[in-house]
């Protein structure tokens, strides 16, 4: 104990690098999921393919090969070197942005036929009732599923240590090798990691209530704080007035 | 001209001394297939400005397509449907006075004119009442913000809701929700309203506060009505024609009187006591 707490301001700027790239990589991969999610749900089919090449070719990279490409390839290719923080945010945005605009995609769909054809009564454009009316009642959906997403986004960003980044895991070896106490240097990361991850998850669940009052639901699992320490209760639906 | 100038015994057949002075709506052979399905054959009608017609038949007749034709919900297979004079199914090519299905701006300039309420009421879930009544006329009429709350309130209050403009869709009756559908509908100023089946979706119970606002709405504005319904009683109080609908055809047309209390065909006979026995 007395070791974790004497090593813990090094723990911290680990820790604080690693928020960074979660607040970066989330950053990026919510505006490419938001962009790429609505023009999937479009009914053109130029939009729908620019959506499906978007995300089929990123899901289907990993997340790390990426990362090494944007840090050692990119700089051969273009001859610019992008700074290591940034080159891990991008490489993990993109990547957890394709399954975002899945979310993204499917919630916007899963809006009620019935909503759009009340926009098209009041004689709304396509814009007006995607603001107004869609994208509302799709984010209470899209939210759980977001909270996941953050999550993996989060303990992704261990990779990035590789590439040069000192992140909580860079952290974690540098103190392990420094002091060889390889037991206590793991358990340090993996419980920032864990309270790091808590915090996320209690915000999304905020987020996920704020959405769901404004639906005019009642917060599932009830309305104190301490009720966003419990998980919300499942199938709760989005659509229809009823 | 206000309605009750308008002989409610008879459409008033092209002396209408309606705006524009012929009908409103008119409907010009119009087809309407789903896949293999004829739900519309050939239909010709019209409606005169300020005219309120009920759309009666058994279900699959074709009476529901009609108002989502003229919602532009649904696209015509064949023939046009005018409004006002301008075709409104399909828009004149450029010069060469041919008419090619309508484009989203077009639709847009059209749809103006009309306004529907939904059997499942359809309003935004993710709005306040005042929202529901106020975004549209905001965003797509460009209204200032506090003339259409000012409006919204007008028309909350004429639905007996005016307590309830901070109140969310979910926590509403659905009666209570029909009538603020009404108060959304209305807010957009339309010539043109369209009801369909507004009351099929409510505990009977509820049934006579939605109706009786729609009688206010009729006796109070020039407002004209394409109205579906299984309540004959409210068909007859407030329409000027009823039409008799079978097999995506008009099988017989009348006054209320007529219709109601005198009807020629077998077929609107044997519809009105089908539904009649079922006590609607």
């Amino acid at each position: 104990m007395d070791f974790l707490i004497e090593q813990l301001p090094r723990y911290l700027d680990g820790a604080l690098i690693t928020v960074q790239l979660t607040a970066g990589g989330s950053a990026l991969a919510f505006v490419l999921a938001m962009v790429f999610g609505i023009l999937g749900s479009m009914k053109h089919w130029l939009p729908r393919a620019v959506a499906t090449v978007y995300v089929e070719v990123f899901r289907g990279i990993a997340a790390l090969v990426l990362m090494f490409w944007m840090a050692y390839a990119l700089p051969l290719v273009s001859g610019y070197k992008l700074d290591d923080t940034f080159a891990a945010i991008v490489a993990l945005g993109i990547n957890l942005g394709a399954y975002g605009a899945e979310v993204v995609r499917a919630a916007v769909n899963a809006v009620p036929k019935a909503q759009v054809e009340a926009c098209v009564a009041l004689n709304m454009s396509w814009f007006q009732r995607t603001r107004l009316v869609v994208l509302p009642q799709a984010w209470a959906q899209m939210l759980p599923t977001f909270g996941n997403l953050v999550i993996e986004l989060m303990k992704a960003t261990a990779v990035a240590y590789l590439i040069g980044v000192a992140d909580l895991t860079a952290v974690a070896q540098q103190i392990r090798s420094a002091t060889g106490e390889t037991v206590l240097a793991f358990t340090g990361a993996l419980i920032l990691y864990y309270l790091i991850a808590q915090v996320l998850i209690f915000g999304m669940r905020l987020l996920e209530r704020r959405a769901n009052r404004k639906l005019g639901r009642i917060p599932p699992g009830g309305t104190g704080l301490l009720a966003l320490l419990r998980p919300p209760s499942v199938g709760t639906k989005v659509g229809v007035a009823k | 001209m206000p309605p009750s100038d308008t002989p409610t015994n008879a459409r008033p057949q092209g002396g209408g001394a309606g705006a524009g002075g012929g009908p409103l709506i008119v409907f010009d052979q119009v087809v309407k297939r789903f896949g293999d399905l004829t739900v519309l054959d050939h239909l010709d009608f019209s409606v005169d400005p300020g005219e309120r017609v009920t759309l009666i038949g058994p279900s699959g007749s074709g009476k529901t397509t009609i108002l989502r034709l003229l919602m532009t919900l649904e696209k015509v297979t064949e023939g046009v449907i005018r409004v006002g004079g301008e075709p409104f199914s399909h828009m004149p090519r450029g010069g060469s006075g041919g008419l090619v299905p309508a484009g989203e701006s077009y639709l847009r300039e059209r749809r103006k004119r009309i306004g529907m309420v939904f059997q499942q009421f359809n309003l935004f879930p993710n709005m306040t009442v005042r929202q529901n009544v106020i975004e549209a006329p905001v965003h797509v009429l460009g209204i200032p913000k506090e003339e259409a709350n000012a409006k919204a309130e007008q028309l909350l209050d004429l639905v007996g809701l005016a307590d309830k403009v901070d109140a969310h869709p979910t926590q509403l009756s659905g009666g209570q929700q029909q009538r603020v559908a009404i108060a959304r509908a209305l807010a957009m100023s339309p010539e043109i309203l369209l009801l369909d089946e507004v009351t099929s979706a409510l505990d009977p119970e509820l049934v006579a506060g939605v109706l009786d606002v729609l009688r206010e709405v009729a006796e109070s504005t020039d407002i004209t009505m394409l109205c579906v319904t299984h309540e004959m009683g409210f068909a007859r109080d407030v329409s000027h024609r009823v039409l008799m609908f079978d097999q995506g055809q008009i099988a017989e047309e009348g006054t209320p009187d007529q219709i109601f209390g005198d009807p020629q065909e077998e077929r609107t006979r044997s519809f009105l006591r089908s539904v009649l026995d079922n006590g609607v």
